[in-house]
C-alpha cells in the first residue's frame, strides 16, 4: 500500500511538473493542481497508512491513526481550491472577457 | 495593558476593520476612517509588545486554550514585535497615499479590504509559533497580494503578475510539502518542540533532508537569486501605493520566516543549508544591483535593490554570528521604511512627469527642491551614507564579515555599496539635475501622499540618529534566536498556563 501511493505521489509530481513548464497559462494551471494533489496525498501520508484504526486512542491501545495530518490536508484541499478558482478568475480577466 | 491582549489586538484589529470595510462599500468616508484607525490600533499595539518584549521577555496566547505543542501557539519575542510594528507603519503610510491618490470606484470596493487582509496576515506570520498556521498565513498574504496585483494593465504588468502568481504558488506547494515531512520525521509542527527535537535527534542528515524544501520555498519568498525573477517581472507596473506596500512587506516576511525557521528552529550551532544561503546572498546581492544598474526606469531600479538589500540580509543570517542577527534585524527595519518610502517618492515624481521613466523626468532640484530632499533621505540612507539608518546596518554586517574572516564576502558588501550609490546617482542625475522636459500631465500633489513621504522619511532619520537604542533592541531580539531558552519556556509553558483566549480557526 505505502510503495502504491508512493509511487503514485511520484507520477503525480512528474506529471505536474512536465505540465507547469508547458508553454500556456492552462497548462501550467493543471501542472499546478497535480502538484497539489501530489503534496496533499505527501501530507496524508505523513500520518502514517492504517486501516481500520480510530483516530483517537480508546483505551485498548490497538492501532491508532493521527488524526492532524488529515486536519492538515483538509485545510490544504480548501485553500487549494480557493486558489485554483482564483486563478482562473485571473485568467478570464488576463484574456480580456 | 497585558501583553497577551496586544498581540490578539495587533492582529484583531486589522482583520475587524476588513470586515468593516467590506461591509461599509457604500460609505467610502466611513470604511476609509475603518481603515486606517484599526491599522493605527494594530500599530499602537505592536509598539507595546516592543516595549513589553525590549526586555528579551516572550509573551505567548495558546489559542482556544489548547496547551503546546497540541494547539497553535501566537509568540511575541522583540523580533517579531519590531517587525510588526515596522511593518504596520509602513501599511498604514501606504494605505494613507492609496486612499488620497488611487482612482475613486476602484479604492472604495477592492483596496481597503485587500490592504487590510494583507496586513493581518502579515502580523500573523510574524506572531506565529506553528510552522502549519504560518503556510496558512502565507497563502492569506499571496492572495491578498494576488487580488491587489489583479488590478496590473497592459500585457507586461499581466505578464508580471502571472509570473508572480506562479512563482509564489510554486512555493507554497514546497513549503506544503515539507511541512508534511517535517511532521512525518518529527511528529510536531510547533516552533519550540520542533527545536528541542531536532537539537535532541542531533541528525543533520536527518535535518537537511526535511528541510530543503522549506529552503527553497524561502527562498522563492524572499526574492533570492536565481529565484527572484518574479519580483522585478511584476512591481515595477505596480501602483505608486501598492508598490510601497509590496515592496515594504513581502519578501521582509519570507525574510522574518528564514530568520525565524532557519536562525531559531532549525539551529543549534549552525543550522542546515547554510553555506548555500552564504552563496545564494552573496550572488543575490551582486546581481540585483548589477540588475538595477541596468534599468531604465527609477521603479525598475528600485525593484532590483529590493533583490539586492535581501541578499544583504540574508547575508547576515548566513554569517550566523551574534553581531551579524543584530545587524540583520536592524537591516531588515530600517530597509522595511527605506524601501516603502522610496517607492512612495517615485510615485510622487511620476505624478510630476507623467511617468518615473528616467528618460522623461529632470531638473526636480530646481522645479521641487522638498521632492528632492524627500527623495534623498530614503536614497542616501539605501546607499548606507552616514548619518542615516543604511549605515548603521551596513557598518555593522561589514563588522561581523570581518570577524567572521571571509576576506570575499566583506569584499562584496562593500563593492555592491558601491554600485548601489552609483545607480541611486542615476536616478539623482536624471531626475533632480538637468532640464525639465517638454509636456506630460503635471498632476496636483496630494498632501496626504507627501506627508506619508514625510513621516517615513523622519523615522529613518531618527533610527539614524537613535542607532544606539535601536541596535540595543536588535541584539536583544538577535539573542531571543540564537538563544531560544525564553521562547521555549514562554510557548511550552512549564511554568504557569495563560488562562484560554480565543480560538482561531485559521
Amino acid at each position: 500500500m505505502s510503495v502504491l501511493l508512493a509511487m503514485t505521489i511520484g507520477l503525480l509530481v512528474a506529471a505536474g511538473l512536465y505540465r507547469l513548464l508547458g508553454p500556456g497559462r492552462l497548462d501550467a494551471l493543471v501542472g499546478l493542481i497535480l502538484l497539489g494533489q501530489a503534496v496533499n496525498l505527501g501530507i496524508f501520508a505523513a500520518g502514517r497508512l492504517h486501516h481500520n484504526a480510530p483516530a483517537i486512542v480508546n483505551g485498548n491501545m490497538g492501532p491508532t491513526t493521527d488524526p492532524l495530518p488529515q486536519a492538515l490536508v483538509l485545510t490544504a484541499i480548501v485553500i487549494g481550491f480557493g486558489i485554483i478558482a482564483f486563478i482562473l478568475t485571473f485568467m478570464l480577466r488576463s484574456s480580456g472577457k | 495593558m497585558n501583553p497577551d491582549f496586544l498581540i490578539l489586538i495587533s492582529l484583531l484589529a486589522p482583520f475587524a476593520g476588513a470586515i468593516g470595510c467590506l461591509a461599509a462599500t457604500t460609505r467610502p468616508r466611513l470604511a476609509a476612517g475603518i481603515a486606517v484607525a484599526s491599522v493605527a490600533i494594530s500599530l499602537a499595539a505592536g509598539l507595546g509588545l516592543v516595549a513589553a518584549t525590549s526586555g528579551g521577555v516572550v509573551h505567548a496566547v495558546h489559542a482556544g486554550g489548547w496547551s503546546a505543542p497540541f494547539g497553535i501557539v501566537l509568540a511575541a519575542d522583540l523580533f517579531s514585535a519590531l517587525m510588526l510594528a515596522v511593518c504596520q507603519l509602513v501599511t498604514l503610510a501606504a494605505l494613507a497615499t492609496g486612499l488620497a491618490v488611487l482612482p475613486d470606484l476602484w479604492r472604495r470596493r477592492h483596496f481597503l479590504p485587500l490592504v487590510l487582509t494583507l496586513s493581518t496576515a502579515t502580523c500573523g506570520a510574524f506572531l506565529t509559533g506553528d510552522l502549519f498556521n504560518l503556510y496558512v498565513w502565507f497563502e492569506v498574504l499571496l492572495l491578498s497580494s494576488f487580488s491587489l496585483m489583479a488590478v496590473l494593465r497592459g500585457d507586461e504588468g499581466r505578464a508580471g503578475a502571472w509570473r508572480y502568481v506562479l512563482l509564489n504558488l510554486v512555493s507554497s506547494m514546497l513549503f506544503l510539502g515539507s511541512a508534511g515531512l517535517i511532521y512525518a520525521k518529527t511528529g510536531s509542527l510547533n516552533f519550540a518542540d520542533l527545536h528541542l527535537r531536532f537539537a535532541a535527534a542531533g541528525d543533520a542528515y536527518l535535518l537537511e533532508s526535511s528541510t530543503v524544501l522549506l529552503f527553497g520555498s524561502f527562498a522563492i519568498k524572499s526574492a533570492l537569486l536565481p529565484f527572484a525573477f518574479w519580483l522585478p517581472a511584476s512591481y515595477p507596473h505596480l501602483p505608486p501605493a501598492i508598490g510601497a506596500l509590496f515592496a515594504g512587506l513581502l519578501t521582509k516576511v519570507g525574510l522574518y520566516a528564514l530568520f525565524r525557521v532557519f536562525g531559531m528552529v532549525f539551529a543549534t550551532d549552525t543550522f542546515p543549508h547554510r553555506e548555500l544561503l552564504l552563496i545564494l546572498a552573496v550572488v543575490t546581492m551582486t546581481g540585483g544591483v548589477l540588475g538595477a544598474v541596468s534599468q531604465g526606469g527609477m521603479r525598475g531600479i528600485l525593484s532590483f535593490h529590493i533583490i539586492s538589500q535581501v541578499g544583504y540580509m540574508a547575508l547576515a543570517l548566513a554569517l550566523f554570528t551574534p553581531l551579524a542577527l543584530a545587524a540583520g534585524i536592524f537591516y531588515l527595519v530600517h530597509h522595511i521604511v527605506v524601501k516603502a518610502n522610496l517607492f512612495l517618492v517615485a510615485g510622487l515624481v511620476e505624478r510630476r512627469f507623467g511617468s518615473s521613466e528616467l528618460e522623461r523626468t529632470g531638473g526636480l532640484l530646481r522645479s521641487a527642491p522638498w521632492m528632492a530632499a524627500l527623495f534623498a533621505v530614503p536614497a542616501l540612507s539605501l546607499a548606507g551614507i552616514p548619518p542615516l539608518s543604511g549605515f548603521f546596518a551596513k557598518f555593522m554586517l561589514l563588522r561581523a564579515s570581518l570577524e567572521v574572516g571571509d576576506a570575499w564576502v566583506t569584499v562584496a558588501i562593500v563593492g555592491v555599496g558601491l554600485l548601489t550609490v552609483f545607480s541611486m546617482l542615476k536616478i539623482w542625475s536624471a531626475a533632480f539635475w538637468g532640464s525639465t522636459p517638454e509636456g506630460g500631465p503635471a498632476l496636483k500633489q496630494s498632501g496626504v501622499a507627501v506627508a506619508a513621504s514625510v513621516v517615513l522619511g523622519v523615522v529613518t532619520v531618527g533610527i539614524g540618529l537613535a542607532a544606539g537604542p535601536v541596535f540595543a533592541l536588535a541584539e536583544t531580539a538577535a539573542a531571543g534566536l540564537l538563544e531560544p531558552e525564553v521562547y521555549l519556556d514562554a510557548v511550552l509553558g512549564t511554568g504557569n498556563p495563560p488562562e484560554p483566549t480565543i480560538t482561531t480557526t485559521p
